[in-house]
Order: C-alpha cells, then structure tokens, then sequence
C-alpha cells in the first residue's frame, strides 16, 4: 500500500493520498512507514521540479498532502528518529523584506533533497541570521530578497556575520526579485542562485555532496 | 442616435486629447515656452509612434518607471513622501526636470499614508506601520477570500467586495457587512426595510470614516496631481490612464493569495475559471472607464502569477492566460492601450502571449531576454524596458550606456522599443539612472 501512497501524492491525487494513509494507519501501519512514503513522493515531487514538469502548484499541493498525512500519524510522531541529512541549510529572506515564494521554493528544494532547512522567515534582521548560524551551525545561509532594498539588507547581514566572526564557517548563497552576481559581489556572498536548482546545487557543492 | 466611435477612433481621440491639454478649469493649457509646448508634443508622438509601430518615430523614446526612486534620491524617507504631500509633490517634479525622461508616471506611487490609518488598511505594512520609515509598503498576502466563498464571488462580485471583502481588508469598513442588498430595492412596498442598516451607529461609523478618508484621499490629489499640469506646461507629459489586472491575479495576489490559488488549480478549477470570468468583465470596464476619466491612453496591467516558474505551460495557458488575453482584448476594444508588465521572467510564455493585434499593446518586460523577446512578442507589440535594477544600483553610468546602446542594437533599429528600467525600483544610483536617459537620447536617434 506504502507503494499506492507514494504514486498517489507524487501524481497530485490528493483524496486519493490521504484515504490511503488513513487506512494505512488503521490498519496498523507504522507511521515511519507512511511518513516514509510521503518523503519518498515529496522526492519525486522535487524531481519532477527539477526537471520542469511540476511547478508551484503541485509545490504547493504536495506540501499540503505531506502536512495533512502528518497529522494523520501525528499520535506516533515523538518516537520517530531523526532521518539522516546530508547538511544545514539556515535561510531567510533579509531585512524590510516580506516577500516569501522563491524562498519558500528554495526551502521544499532545500529540504527534499536531503537538507536540513532552518527557515527564519521574512524581514530576518542581520543579527538573527548570526544567532541561528551559532544555534543551528549551517554549512550553508541563504538570502532571499525581492525589492531593490534588499540588495543593502543583504550586504549589511553579511557584514553582520562576519563581525561575529562566523563568516569562514558558512557559504553564503543570495537569490530572488532582481538579484544577479552583480548583488552578490555587492553583498559579500559566495554565490548567487538564479533559482530554486541552483540553489539546491550550490548547497550540495559546499557540503561535499553529489 | 449617437454615432459609436471605433476602438481606433475613441483611442486616436484620447491621443488628441492629451496632444491638447486642458488646465483644471477646462481651458487650454498655457504652456510655459513655445519650446516646451513643442517638447511635449514630440514627447508624446514618439511614444505613439513607437507603441503602434506604423512608422520610425525621431528617436528611441526613454522614461522612468520606479517606485520610489523619485523619493529615496531626493534624500526622503518612503514615510516621509507618504505623509508630507507638498514635499512627495516637489521633489517629483524636481526628479522630472532633473532627469527628463519623455513621460512621466505620475507621482501617486507613495499614496497618502494618512488615508491608509484612517480606514485601518490590513492588506499592507507601510512605514511605520510595520515596515521601517526608509522602506516601501509591502503587501500582506492572505486568504481574504476563504476557499468556500467562489459562488459567492461569482455571483455577485460587486456585493462579494463590498459586504466581505473591503470589511476584511479595511479595518474601518465594518459597517459594510451590514448593507442590504441593493438589487433588492425594487418597489415602495417594504423599500424602508432596505435602509434600516444605515441608521445603525457600526454603519455609520463606517460612513464616517469613508467622509474623513475621502477627504484625505482629496486633499493628497490636490497636492500631488497638481504636478502633472505644471509638468505638462514645462514639457512633460503623462500617459498612464489607470490600471487593471490579470484576473488571475486579482483572486491570487490579494484575494485567495498565492498558496491558495495554487491549491485552488487542483481542488477547485471549474471554480476558479468561472470566478476568473466573472471577473473579466470587470476588469476590462475598470481600464476603459479610467481611460476615459483621466482622459489618457495606457492602461497599466502588472503581471504577476503567470511568470516563469510559477505555472506549468498547460497551467497558464489553461488558467492565466485565456482571461487575460480577454481583459487585453476588451482594453483595446474600449480604446485604450493596455501596457502589461511581465514582472520576472516571461520566456516560457513568449509563444503564448506574442499573436496580439500589431501596434496596440506596449509590454514592459523585465528580466527576458530582449532578443527572444523581440522576435516574438516583439513582433507586434512596442516593448518597454528592460535596464536591470543591479544594473542601476551598482553599475557604472558607462556600463549603463553600453547596456542601454547593446538593447537599441538589438531591440530598437526598427522601431518598437521604448528604453525604461525592468523592474520597478525604489533605489539606485541617480548618475545611472541619468545615464539610462542620456545614452538613449545620444544612440537612439533615427535617422
């Protein structure tokens, strides 16, 4: 059935999905085995991304399915261990900024394929980003920015990070709105991702993964 | 009977209207200097002949389309522009004059901050209402309209907005939940029933508000707007006569908003087609009766859902573009000419959108590829763009120039191209920005 449930959530068949996962936790179904099925669908959701036949809204959709079947086995939840990761992503998107999509779509990217995703949300100022990287320890930030003003918020949380001398401890990755590689000479940052993929390469590249 | 114009008639006769502009008491407009009289028609004319392609115009025309760029490069904070109107009025001329671009836009982009605390406006943070007094507004995106209220929507839009929506968004409107329902005001039977609701205090409270904000919305105008006619008699025209949306935009920006629209493409699609064709109607009479208003042409429709990344071909050929084609089309009907605004990249959508009737539509493109674009959509529609933000804030005015020559080179030779920022920007660096005009003035002459 775990087989059925990946299918369904990976080809958008939302009723379908969750009808499966409760009869899957009814039945007795371990709750890692369906959680297991909804990480590998949200893989293929990612692939499928990756390779321009999904787009937000089956993003959208499949984020939806996964919250909805996590509830469903939420009672079991505490006693699942932590899945393996490849590495620590922190991201946010910077200072007076509130705008989320392309940072939410680098998030799920982030996340699917393998990484541990720290999301500060919007409007993150420059000294929140430092205490993350010292809590959570990233190899990896990510800046998000849309408007024009983004561009001094992420020199000026860069500038931040560096003052509290953790700049040599993480990549730092810059992307949204108007921001190209002229942005991220300006701001400081190690690379400048055009978009969700990019993103997710740069971030393998600097852990060491393939 | 009176005699009905044809779309190429109503639309010559907006251009003829602002060829001869009038003052505010109706009488022609006493232009500052036979120069600057001569100024503004060739201004103008450029932009007409370049938007309906018929033939060269003298040179490649350039203007300025920002946000806030006029105010953050006067020194102010975005606050300070949306709350102190003399000031917002001043240094918008200043900008115009000093960088004397062919058309100006209008220097209602800051909008009066009092007139927003008044109605408790909830779909957006503003200086100093939960943005910092440097930056610009920015949108709240929510679910406004909840999943269960498209029949609603598609019924009545009118009464959707007035008696959920607006309540929903401007905290002072709610009194409006509490209107009647006005197609039911038929006959002196019962008509007194209807009315009951307005001699309530919340709906008078409401009223109240919309007097007090009225009046604030009046006294912004009558600051700010007086630029434009003495713009208009130093040279500078305006061309930008209102604006409207992609329906699809309308139910996902600040409607349902993204996440939910996104869903909606698979929960509910019948639904959201057939709320995006109630819509359309709307949308298009919303652009023609403001073009007919302010008596100017282009019709402002920002793009904003339907870029790249965001739908899949079939999604927005499905759900984006057939309503927004219509909303084009009806715009065009009505004699304006619609200027849409491909927000991000456009690429993908350039096959689907580039079969417009030739000469009639102006598209502001951003972050495309003007060769691509060019051979496409560009083939029957003027461009507007697509001088990049980075570019602007942190280039150097020579590499602005190079930018700005290498996009007539391939662009413009033949027409068709209007030389203007991609992006809608609040920063840059001014002498870039001059630089953006100058170079198009220096390298965009016909011969």
């Amino acid at each position: 059935m775990s087989k059925e449930l990946v299918k369904a959530i990976a080809d958008m068949r939302e009723g379908e999905a969750l009808r499966l996962a409760r009869e899957m936790a009814a039945g007795g179904s371990p709750p890692m085995e369906i959680l297991n099925a909804a990480r590998e669908a949200m893989g293929i959701v990612g692939q499928r991304y990756q390779e321009g036949t999904y787009f937000l809204p089956e993003l959208v959709l499949a984020g939806e399915m996964l919250n909805q079947i996590t509830d469903i086995v939420k009672p079991e939840l505490a006693k699942l261990p932590e899945i393996k990761r490849h590495g620590k992503v922190v991201i946010g998107t910077v200072a007076g900024d509130i705008h989320d999509i392309g940072k939410n779509i680098v998030s799920f990217m982030l996340d699917v394929n393998g990484f541990q995703v720290h999301d500060l949300g919007v409007d993150v100022p420059p000294q929140k980003f430092v205490e993350a990287i010292r809590d959570f320890q990233p190899q990896v930030v990510g800046l998000s920015g849309f408007l024009t003003l983004a561009f001094d918020s992420m020199k000026g949380t860069v500038e931040a990070i560096k003052a509290a001398g953790l700049r040599d401890k993480v990549k730092i990755m810059v992307g949204g709105g108007q921001v190209n590689d002229k942005i991220q000479e300006y701001a400081g940052a190690d690379a400048y991702g055009k978009d969700a993929m990019a993103g997710v390469s740069l971030a393998k590249k600097w852990v060491g993964d393939k | 009977m009176e005699k009905q114009l044809s779309p190429d008639e109503k639309l010559e006769a907006l251009w003829q209207g602002v060829l001869a502009p009038k003052d505010p008491q109706g009488n022609p407009l006493q232009f500052q200097s036979p120069e600057a009289k001569k100024a503004y028609q060739e201004r103008i004319l450029r932009f007409k002949d370049a938007i309906q392609m018929n033939k060269l115009p003298d040179r490649v025309p350039v203007t300025i389309f920002p946000s806030m760029f006029p105010w953050t490069s006067a020194g102010m904070t975005v606050q300070e522009a949306m709350y102190d109107y003399a000031k917002c009025a001043a240094a918008f001329k200043k900008f115009i004059l000093d960088f004397e671009p062919d058309v100006q836009w209008l220097a209602v982009a800051p909008g009066p901050g009092k007139f927003y605390e008044i109605l408790d406006y909830k779909l957006y943070s503003w200086p100093g209402h939960g943005v910092s007094p440097e930056h610009s507004y920015q949108c709240n995106e929510g679910e406004y309209m909840k999943a269960n209220e498209y029949d609603a929507l598609i019924q009545d839009p009118t009464g959707f907005f007035l008696n959920v929506y607006l309540p929903r968004v401007f905290g002072a409107l709610g009194g409006f939940q509490m209107l009647p329902f006005f197609p039911g005001i038929l006959e002196m039977y019962g008509v007194a029933l209807n009315f009951i609701p307005f001699g309530l205090p919340p709906v008078q409270n409401t009223f109240k508000a919309l007097f007090e904000a009225g009046g604030e919305a009046l006294k912004w105008i009558g600051t700010v707007g007086s630029v434009d006619g003495e713009l208009a008699s130093l040279g500078f025209p305006a061309l930008l006569g209102g604006f409207t949306k992609a329906p699809f935009d309308v139910i996902g920006d600040t409607l349902r908003g993204t996440k939910e629209v996104m869903l909606d493409i698979y929960r509910q699609p019948d639904k959201l087609i057939k709320a995006m064709e109630a819509l359309t109607p709307l949308m298009i009479k919303m652009g023609v009766g403001s073009a007919q208003m302010t008596g100017h042409p282009l019709i402002f429709v920002p793009l904003h859902k339907g870029a790249d990344g965001f739908l899949s071909d079939e999604q927005f050929k499905k759900f984006y573009w057939p309503t927004l084609k219509e909303v084009l089309l009806g715009l065009i009907e009505g004699g304006c000419v619609p200027l849409p605004a491909a927000e991000g990249g456009y690429s993908s959508r350039l096959d689907v959108v580039k079969d417009l009737p030739k000469g009639k539509t102006l598209w502001m493109i951003d972050l495309t590829d003007m060769g691509d674009v060019k051979k496409t959509l560009g083939k029957n529609a003027c461009l507007l763009g697509n001088v990049p933000s980075a570019l602007l804030n942190l280039g150097t005015p020579q590499e602005v120039k190079d930018y700005v020559k290498r996009l007539i080179d391939v662009a413009g030779r033949d027409g068709g191209l209007i030389v203007c920022n991609g992006a809608f920007f609040d920063q840059a660096k001014p002498e870039n920005v001059k630089a953006m005009v100058d170079a198009t003035k220096e390298y965009g002459v016909y011969n």
